[in-house]
């Protein structure tokens, strides 16, 4: 069974490796580098949403200081842009430090609209501060256009993120979180620092969030406050990705991404003006009827038929 | 030197003093009982101990080590558990994972956790539930899960805020044969509990307490002969 599953992920990584010698068309090529860098921020916000269950209205905040750290890196001092992708994530995690403990401090729906606050507060920021150009943004020229490129790097940050992603949750870190999102009382009962591990659910989480910035920045080769800092299109999209695949789930942000953006690309071509209703209706029944996600769902399903398996004793396994 | 001893301890929520003035002293090896009626401070002392709730005034020593100013992730830590009255299963988290995260106080090593926790799940009489989610327990079952997360971390001491509530005869009898089975083991423990044949039964000293203050402590013979917990328990008329 171990094998089968190692096999599969070889599989798919063969299949990501391969694709882009298959698809040579430009278009198809972005979308499938857009899903990467979506599937790099719900797995983000998948660690501390999900996981930690603290979720964030605000991981634009992160998203955006990423892709302007590479920016500026760029506008001001003449530096290449690919440096950012270094320095993005480590500003993202400097400014998360103190966003954790603001936020953290408040539990549930206050939590979720501090955060929601916060990232609201870097957009006007980054609008109104001297050194970011303001709302004019950041154009670079790229060096490279090859989208292959671009293809192999996304793919490269996407397996990282998903990597540190999958043995933080395995550890007993991850135990600690998901305790701390099932009770946080009975979490503190059992000796768990639960602001200290809520912040080491934040620190990835914004590094990765930080990485995918940069990305943007660097594959787009243009940013301004309200795209990069954006409420709906980058905060609560996040959490849309990560509910439409499987919150708390290995693959469920990445299976979110690629539906979201091919959906959301089909019916901008062919419902004209209506795409926008029509997505917004899907992802309400989505929510309605699969209120795990694709990937929750599909994994309760499994869960069901070994129980069967297994006789009526409750799952016992051997 | 006792294990666990209380000095003065209030606990003032606004004018409402829930616990005053109490003083007491757990000794190792033992279990004491508090009694009282509903609204007594039972559960409020309880809190105090495992720091949920900061004390007015007061203080508390644990192995002559003062706590009350500890954080309160840090009293698992020194060696005092605690389960819940209304209990508080991590419910989509299988039996093994809960007491997992409780045996991960001690370890971090993945497979240590495990089977520290698969020990005290067949301690505790769970192995047939061991990989179903908790909140598809039956409430006995989930008291008893509360019980197997806190043993996980290995506390010195267990506060047991009423275990058999809400429990039919037959299955407050098993968990009172956990208790006694947990005292066997070598640990200490301070049990709430309302079923005073339970109480009777189980303790090795009860302490009552009414309107947050002590009224009596003693072996359970003394306690339930006095005045003043007949009084509380029954009204003037029977003291």
């Amino acid at each position: 069974m171990k094998n089968v599953k190692l096999l599969l992920k070889l599989l798919v990584l063969v299949i990501a490796v391969i694709l882009p010698l298959l698809i040579k068309a430009p278009y198809q090529l972005h979308i499938i580098i857009l899903i990467f860098i979506w599937a790099i921020i719900g797995t983000s916000w998948n660690l501390l949403g999900g996981y930690t269950g603290q979720v964030s209205f605000g991981h634009a905040a992160f998203f955006g200081v990423g892709a302007y750290a590479a920016g500026l890196l760029q506008f001001h001092l003449g530096v290449s842009p690919w440096w950012g992708m270094l320095l993005g994530p480590i500003i993202a995690v400097v400014i998360s430090l103190p966003i954790g403990m603001i936020a953290f401090r408040l539990r549930g729906p206050y939590f979720a609209l501090a955060m929601l606050a916060l990232g609201e507060i870097f957009r006007l920021l980054f609008i109104n501060l001297p050194f970011t150009n303001g709302a004019k943004g950041i154009l670079i020229m790229p060096d490279i256009t090859s989208k292959m490129f671009y293809y192999y790097v996304g793919l490269a940050a996407l397996a990282l993120t998903l990597g540190v992603s999958y043995l933080i949750v395995k550890s007993k870190i991850g135990y600690y979180l998901v305790s701390i999102r099932e009770d946080q009382d009975a979490a503190t009962s059992l000796g768990i620092p639960t602001t200290l591990y809520k912040n080491l659910a934040l620190i990835p989480s914004a590094f990765f969030t930080g990485l995918a910035g940069a990305l943007y920045m660097n594959y787009v080769a243009f940013i301004d406050p309200n795209i990069v800092f954006n409420l709906t299109n980058i905060s609560v999209m996040a959490i849309m990705v990560v509910m439409l695949g499987g919150v708390a789930t290995t693959w469920g942000p990445t299976v979110g991404a690629a539906l979201y953006i091919i959906l959301g690309e089909v019916f901008r071509t062919t419902l004209g003006s209506a795409n926008v209703l029509v997505f917004g209706v899907l992802v309400c029944v989505i929510i309605l009827f699969l209120p795990n996600g694709i990937v929750g769902e599909l994994d309760i399903l499994r869960g069901f038929m070994t129980r069967k398996k297994e006789g009526a004793t409750g799952g016992v396994k051997a | 030197m006792s294990l666990l001893e209380a000095r003065d301890i209030t606990k003032k929520f606004g004018g409402l003093a829930a616990v005053s003035n109490l003083s007491f002293s757990v000794e190792k090896g033992e279990i004491l009982g508090v009694i009282g009626p509903n609204g007594s401070g039972k559960t409020t002392v309880f809190n105090c101990i495992s720091r949920f709730f900061p004390l007015t005034s007061g203080e508390l020593y644990f192995k002559d080590k003062r706590i009350d100013e500890l954080p309160a992730h840090k009293i698992c830590e020194i060696g005092i558990g605690r389960t819940f009255q209304v209990v508080k299963p991590l419910k989509r988290m299988s039996v093994e994972e809960n007491v997992m995260a409780g045996a991960f106080l001690r370890t971090s090593s993945m497979h240590k956790a495990r089977q520290k926790a698969s020990e005290i799940i067949d301690f505790c009489g769970l192995e047939k539930y061991k990989y179903r989610e908790a909140k598809s327990l039956p409430i006995p079952l989930r008291k008893r899960l509360e019980i197997a997360r806190s043993l996980a971390t290995e506390p010195e001491l267990l506060l047991l805020d009423e275990t058999c509530a809400g429990l039919n005869p037959k299955e407050s009898e098993a968990a009172i044969a956990l208790i006694r089975k947990i005292r066997d083991a070598g640990m200490t423990i301070i049990i709430v509990e309302h079923i005073m044949k339970v109480m009777m039964g189980i303790s090795d000293r009860i302490l009552a307490i009414n309107f947050g203050s002590k009224i009596a402590l003693g072996s359970p013979q003394e306690v339930a002969s006095q005045p003043e917990v007949i009084k509380a328990y029954l009204g003037d008329a029977y003291a």
